[in-house]
């Protein structure tokens, strides 16, 4: 058991055992139940502390991590960027040791630097919870998406599933790559070359799938990932257009998928881009599984995070055990 | 270490339960409204056994249910690794109901005061009671048992050790001495 235990931080899924992933899945499954009950409250982490650090725009993120903590009995500070200190160029250590100054106990980041979150949990003693920094990764997305489909699936060991889109950009992407090989899966990404990142299939360990109609029939789940718009001004794809006539999941497409086959997105979607209404809203959808998911997964990294110093073990050892 | 002191074996176990299911319904007046919920994980093996020995004996489906006090423990600062977290799963509404909460062990009344602070967040019952297998004694907290299979005063350095058939393959209660490094 000892093996599933976490350190300080959640970073990323890169550096988690199958032990680790699997500890904290098997631990957001019994936490999943608190938000069904009539007082969706358990006094876990009473007097704990958590800033919510989010230096870029999230709602579904910051929201979920606030109803788990929440549900926790923690008390939990926003802090967004805009309006802050962090407007007039506090640095971002800086920020967080105002906040630790005041005693916090954990925090929640969000930064648009990759690494952001590694460079803030080496600063300071709170526990550091990655919810997405730059390209690199975003953990309790990745996570919350394993959930979905160990539901649905039991287990995910000799699962295929392809992750369509903007790779290159996406650090769910990286999250769920990492989070479903480690657990047995197979995975797959598909999209157009331009956002798909180089010698994928050495780096990654995934297969590149050109054709979103091969993915479809390749996989048992596809994940679906945002398509930012901001990727065309660029020039990386020509048209949203021709990006949804191309790569955009419909119902035409996924009809003639040879099994049952499991749709995500994480969110938010453009309806009629890289997925159509008819496959959103179809049965085949469990995105709002997964959005249900996501504050049971933050519970359980919450809970399982904010565990007492080793230090202190030793000493509460011979009492840990009776009844 | 020491051999094992037997408390009860594996007929005793039986007899006991018996009495206990008997003793239960004698002071609930009945079944109707009565739950049983066993505290992960050996006391929701014996909620089934006594709830199982009380329908035989009365007629009738008492409820049966499962408690995860995990989350309600009062030392989770200081216990190292989290412990893992079980499932908590009640039947039936418990509003005004009468809840027999089954344990196999009863020590410092901790786990049973959790037990009592999360059945607060299911409900209202309009009266909850303690059935436990062994009593040790010990209790750090203003809390009794109701209903006892057998009381027993075990030093600080024993460890009451029950086992239960479906987890453990045999019935029984035994005394051992805890080793230096037991956690």
């Amino acid at each position: 058991m000892t093996t599933g235990a976490l350190g300080k931080d959640l970073l990323d899924l890169e550096s988690l055992s199958a032990a680790q992933i699997t500890a904290i899945l098997d631990t957001a499954v019994p936490l999943k139940a608190v938000s069904e009950r009539k007082i969706k409250k358990v006094p876990t982490l009473r007097g704990a502390t958590v800033a919510n650090l989010f230096f870029e725009a999230s709602t579904r993120t910051r929201v979920s991590f606030e109803f788990a903590e929440k549900r926790l009995s923690a008390d939990a500070v926003n802090v967004a960027a805009a309006g802050s200190s962090v407007s007039k160029g506090e640095t971002l250590v800086d920020t967080a040791r105002n906040l630790e100054a005041m005693r916090i106990d954990m925090v929640v980041v969000r930064h648009g630097a990759s690494g952001a979150a590694r460079f803030l949990a080496d600063r300071i003693d709170s526990n550091v919870i990655n919810a997405g920094d730059g390209t690199h990764e975003h953990p309790t997305q990745g996570l919350l998406d394993l959930l979905t489909l160990r539901e649905r699936w039991g287990t995910l060991a000799g699962k295929r599933v392809c992750i369509c889109g903007d790779v290159l950009h996406s650090r769910v992407a990286r999250s769920n790559i990492h989070g479903l090989r480690k657990l047995g899966a197979e995975v797959a990404i598909c999209g157009p070359r331009t956002l798909l990142p180089h010698a994928a299939e050495d780096a990654l360990g995934v297969t590149v799938i050109d054709r979103i109609e091969a993915a479809i029939e390749w996989a048992d789940a596809l994940n679906i990932l945002r398509l930012q718009l901001e990727r065309m001004e660029a020039g990386y794809i020509p048209s949203l257009r021709e990006y949804n006539r191309v790569f955009g999941v419909t119902r035409e497409r996924l009809e003639r998928a040879p099994r049952d086959i499991l749709i995500l997105h994480p969110g938010p979607m453009n309806r009629g881009v890289e997925i159509d209404s008819d496959v959103a809203d179809g049965p085949h959808s469990v995105i709002l599984d997964q959005v249900t998911n996501g504050v049971a997964v933050r519970m359980a990294v919450l809970y399982l995070l904010r565990g007492g110093r080793p230090d202190q073990a030793a000493a509460a050892g011979a009492a840990a055990g009776d009844s | 270490m020491s051999a094992p002191t037997v408390l009860l074996d594996a007929r005793a176990c039986e007899r006991t339960l018996r009495r206990m299911a008997d003793e239960i319904v004698e002071r609930t007046g009945g079944t109707d409204g009565l739950v049983l919920v066993g505290i992960q994980r050996r006391g929701v093996h014996l909620a089934a056994r006594l709830a199982a020995l009380i329908d035989a004996r009365e007629g009738g489906a008492v409820p049966r249910g499962a408690l995860d006090i995990t989350l309600y423990r009062d030392d989770l600062q200081s216990i190292g690794p989290r412990p893992v977290v079980g499932t908590t799963d009640l039947p039936v509404d418990i509003d005004g109901t009468i809840v027999v909460i089954v344990d196999d062990v009863l020590y410092t009344g901790r786990t049973v005061r959790a037990a009592l602070d999360e059945l607060a967040d299911f409900g209202r019952p309009a009266r909850i009671l303690l059935a436990v297998l062994i009593d040790r004694g010990g209790q750090e907290l203003p809390i009794r048992a109701d209903v006892v299979g057998k009381t027993v005063s075990a030093l600080p350095d024993q460890n009451v050790d029950v086992r239960v058939a479906e987890l453990d393959g045999e019935d029984g209660a035994f005394l051992t001495r805890r080793g230096p490094s037991a956690a």
